[in-house]
C-alpha cells in the first residue's frame, strides 16, 4: 500500500535564486553559451560582427573633414599610406561643405532662423498630442501651427495665412449656428460650403486689401528654393498629420450602411492603393495643371503634399479598418445600449481601441510615407536625394557616393527610429492589462 | 428569500407593451406573433432552448435589433425607426450582456461615468458620486480605479450592472448574465440581481438559472421556435407545465 496522505508541517521560506540564474555571468551562460550549438553560433556571429566592424570603422574614421574636393581627399589618404581609390577611407569634406544645403536646400542662408524656429515650434506643437505630461495650453499653438509654419517658411504677407485660418473659424461658427436653426445635416453642409466659398473667392482679394492697408509681412521665399531635409520633413509631417484623420474617415465610410458613401470610399481606397506613388506625383507635377483653371498658380510643393497625403490616407484607411475589425461586436452593442450616438460611440469607445490595436500598422505607414518623400526628387524637387545628385554633378565631388547617401540614410534612420520608439512607448502607456 | 418575494409589488402601470411583433433575419422568421405586456415592477424570466429567439426578443426591446412588423411601446414611447425615439428608449432601458462588454480601455469608474456624462450631460462630479454609489451597491467600490481586464468575471458582470444603473434606467434587460461565469461567481451576480428586484426594478432576464426564476421571478416565459409557448407564475410553471415542449425542456434542464 502507498501512503497517500500528506500534511505539510513547516512552510518553505523564500531563497535567492542560484547564481547561474541571476547576474551578468548567469545571463551570458544561459543565453549565449547554454550548449555546444549555441556556443558555436555565438562564436560565428561574433566573428562576423568583428570582421564587418573592422573593415567599416577605419573607413568611417578618416581624417578628411577639411578637404575641399574628392581629389584632395584621395591625396590625404594616399599620404597616410591608405588605399587612395575610395576604399581607404571616407571623404567627409563633402558633408562639411554641403550639410547646410542638405538640410535647407537653397533657402537664403541669412533666413535659416525661420525654418529652424518652425522646427522647434513643431516640437512644441506636437508635445501635447504626443505626451500626456505636456501642458494642455500648448494645444492652442498646435491649432495655429500649420499657418504659422507656412508663414515662417514661405514668408510674404501675414494676412494670407490669417485669412485662410479664418476659414476654419467660419466653418465652426457656421456649423454651430446652422445646426441650431436647421438641424445637424444642414449644419455639416454649411460647415463645408461656407469656408469653401470663403477660400475660393474672398481670401485672395481680402488678404491683398488688408496688406495694402497694413503691410505686415516678411521676405517671401520661392518654392523652388526649398529643399533638403526641410522639404522632406515639411511633406512628411503634413502627410502624417492629415493622413490619419482622413484615413479614419475613409475606414468608417467603408464600413457604412449607406451604399453610395461606402462605394465612394472603396473606389478611392482601391484606386489610390492600386497606383504607384510616382504616377500620382507625375499627375501632381504635370497633369494637374491641365485641370486647374488657367492662370491659377497652385504651388508644386502644395500639390505634392496633397498627393502624398491622399496616398498615405488610403493605406491608413485599411490599417484602421483592420483595427475596427478586431473589435468585438459587443463593444458597439454596449455603446448603443447606453444611448451613445454614432459619433460619440466612435470617439469614446470604438476609435480609442481600434487605433490602439492599429498602432504598429499606423506607425509603419508613417515611416513608409516619410521615406517615400524621397520620391519627389524624380519630379525635380530638391529633397535630400535630389540634392545628392546635384552635389555629385559638381566637379569637385564628382564620383562621391557612400558618404553622401550614408549621411542622408543616417538622418532618415534617426527620424524613423524615433517614430518606432515612440510607438512602443505609446503601446506601453496605453496597455490596460488584458 | 421567498418571503421577500411576496412583498414585491407589481403596479398596474404598463412598462413594456409588445403587440403582434414579427421579425425576420433575411428569410428566417425568428420571432412570430409575439404579444407581451410587462407591468412596472415585474421580474420576468425568459427560458427556452438554444436558438429559440430569447436574445433576439429582448434585443428588440432596446432596438439593438429592428423588428419588421408589430408594435413595441416602452414607457409610452413607440419604438419606430426615428432615431430620437430610439435614443430616448435606450437611455431608459439598461442592458447586461453575457460577455459583460465593459470598455477595456477605461477604468471601472470611467466605464460607469461615460454614459451619464456624455448622454445625460450630468456634471462630472455628480456622475462620479452616482458611479461610486452604484459600485458600492454591487459591492466593489475598491476596484473603481482598476481596468476591466484586471477583474474576475463575476466582478466584471457586477460592474456592467452598475454601469447600466448609472443611467438610472426604469427597465433592465439581462441576456444570460451568468452563463459565461464560473460556478463560484454566479452567486455574487445573482445576489446583485435579487437586490435589484427588491428595489423594485422592472426586469426581463434570459437565463438558465431556474433557482433564480423560482425565487425572484413573478412570471416565467417559455419560448421555442420564435414563439411564446407558455407563461405562468413560477410555481405553476415548474410544478405543473401544460405544453409538451415545456415539459420536455424542463425535464432536460432539471433532469440531472
Ligand atoms: N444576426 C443574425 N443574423 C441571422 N440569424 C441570426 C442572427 N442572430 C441570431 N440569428 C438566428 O436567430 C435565431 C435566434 O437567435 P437567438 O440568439 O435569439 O437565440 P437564443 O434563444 O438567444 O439562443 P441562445 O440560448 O443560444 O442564446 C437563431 O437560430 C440564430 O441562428
Ligand atoms: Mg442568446
Amino acid at each position: 500500500m502507498v501512503d497517500l496522505s500528506f500534511v505539510r508541517k513547516d512552510i518553505v521560506p523564500q531563497r535567492a535564486a542560484p547564481l547561474s540564474e541571476a547576474g551578468i555571468v548567469g545571463w551570458f551562460r544561459k543565453n549565449m553559451f547554454s550548449d555546444i550549438p549555441n556556443t558555436i553560433l555565438t562564436i560565428i556571429v561574433l566573428y562576423f560582427i568583428i570582421s564587418v566592424l573592422s573593415s567599416i570603422l577605419p573607413w568611417v574614421f578618416s581624417p578628411t573633414w577639411y578637404s575641399g574636393s574628392l581629389t584632395e581627399c584621395r591625396s590625404i589618404l594616399a599620404e597616410l599610406g591608405r588605399d587612395g581609390h575610395g576604399g581607404g577611407g571616407a571623404c567627409w569634406g563633402v558633408i562639411r561643405e554641403r550639410w547646410l544645403q542638405l538640410l535647407f536646400g537653397f533657402y537664403p542662408s541669412e533666413l535659416y532662423w525661420r525654418p529652424i524656429l518652425a522646427f522647434f515650434l513643431l516640437g512644441l506643437a506636437l508635445a501635447p498630442v504626443l505626451f500626456e505630461g505636456a501642458s494642455r495650453k500648448l494645444l492652442y499653438l498646435t491649432a495655429v501651427y500649420p499657418f504659422l509654419c507656412f508663414w515662417l517658411i514661405w514668408g510674404g504677407s501675414i494676412w494670407f495665412p490669417i485669412t485662410v485660418f479664418a476659414g476654419f473659424i467660419i466653418a465652426y461658427v457656421g456649423f454651430v449656428y446652422v445646426n441650431k436653426i436647421a438641424g445637424s445635416l444642414s449644419g455639416v453642409i454649411a460647415s463645408i460650403v461656407l469656408p469653401l466659398i470663403w477660400w475660393l473667392f474672398i481670401v485672395s482679394p481680402l488678404s491683398t486689401m488688408l496688406f495694402s492697408i497694413l503691410p505686415i509681412g516678411s521676405e517671401a521665399i520661392d518654392s523652388d528654393r526649398l529643399g533638403g531635409f526641410m522639404l522632406a520633413v515639411l511633406i512628411g509631417v503634413t502627410g502624417i498629420a492629415l493622413s490619419l484623420p482622413i484615413g479614419i474617415l475613409l475606414a468608417l465610410g467603408r464600413q457604412s450602411d449607406l451604399p453610395i458613401l461606402k462605394g465612394v470610399c472603396v473606389c478611392f481606397i482601391e484606386f489610390i492603393r492600386g497606383v504607384p506613388l510616382i504616377t500620382l506625383l507625375f499627375v501632381a507635377s504635370t497633369l494637374l495643371n491641365i485641370f486647374l483653371p488657367p492662370g491659377s498658380n497652385f504651388d508644386l510643393i502644395l500639390r505634392v503634399m496633397i498627393m502624398v497625403t491622399l496616398f498615405a490616407s488610403a493605406y491608413m484607411a485599411e490599417v484602421v479598418r483592420g483595427g475596427l475589425a478586431a473589435l468585438p461586436k459587443g463593444q458597439y452593442e454596449a455603446a448603443d445600449s447606453l444611448g451613445l450616438d454614432y459619433w460619440k460611440a466612435q470617439r469614446l469607445i470604438i476609435m480609442p481601441q481600434a487605433l490602439k490595436i492599429s498602432i504598429p500598422g499606423i506607425v509603419s505607414t508613417f515611416i513608409g510615407l516619410f521615406k517615400d518623400t524621397t520620391l519627389v526628387s524624380i519630379i525635380g524637387l530638391l529633397d535630400p536625394l535630389g540634392l545628392s545628385t546635384n552635389i555629385r554633378a559638381d566637379m569637385a565631388w564628382n564620383g562621391i557616393l557612400w558618404e553622401l547617401y550614408g549621411f542622408v540614410g543616417f538622418i532618415f534612420f534617426i527620424f524613423c527610429f524615433s517614430m518606432s520608439r515612440y510607438s512602443m512607448y505609446l503601446e506601453r502607456r496605453l496597455a490596460t492589462g488584458h | 428569500m421567498a418571503n421577500a418575494k411576496k412583498q414585491l409589488e407589481v403596479s398596474d402601470e404598463v412598462a413594456i407593451q409588445i403587440t403582434k411583433m414579427n421579425k425576420w433575419f433575411g428569410s428566417f422568421h425568428v420571432l412570430r406573433d409575439i404579444d407581451l405586456k410587462v407591468n412596472r415592477g415585474e421580474r420576468i424570466v425568459i427560458a427556452g432552448p438554444s436558438g429559440s429567439g430569447k436574445s433576439t426578443l429582448i434585443r428588440c426591446i432596446n432596438a439593438l435589433e429592428e423588428h419588421q412588423e408589430g408594435l413595441i411601446t416602452v414607457d409610452g414611447t413607440v419604438l419606430s425607426s426615428d432615431l430620437k425615439n430610439i435614443d430616448t428608449i435606450r437611455s431608459e432601458v439598461g442592458m447586461c450582456f453575457q460577455h459583460f462588454n465593459l470598455f477595456p480601455h477605461l477604468t471601472i469608474l470611467e466605464n460607469c461615468m461615460l454614459a451619464p456624462v456624455w448622454v445625460r450631460k450630468v456634471p462630472q462630479k455628480e456622475a462620479m458620486e452616482t458611479a461610486m454609489h452604484f459600485l458600492e451597491k454591487v459591492k466593489i467600490p475598491e476596484q473603481a480605479n482598476k481596468y476591466p481586464g484586471q477583474l474576475s468575471g463575476g466582478q466584471q458582470q457586477r460592474v456592467a450592472i452598475a454601469r447600466s444603473l448609472c443611467m438610472k434606467p426604469r427597465i433592465m434587460l439581462f441576456d444570460e448574465p451568468t452563463s459565461a461565469l464560473d460556478p463560484e461567481m454566479i452567486k455574487e451576480v445573482l445576489d446583485t440581481m435579487v437586490q435589484l428586484a427588491e428595489d423594485g426594478m422592472t426586469m426581463l432576464v434570459v437565463t438558465h438559472e431556474m433557482g433564480f426564476a423560482r425565487e425572484v421571478a413573478n412570471r416565467v416565459i417559455f419560448m421555442d421556435e420564435g414563439q411564446i409557448i407558455e407563461q405562468n407564475e413560477p410555481e405553476q410553471f415548474f410544478d405543473n407545465p401544460q405544453n409538451d415542449r415545456t415539459k420536455l425542456f424542463l425535464s432536460q434542464i432539471l433532469g440531472h
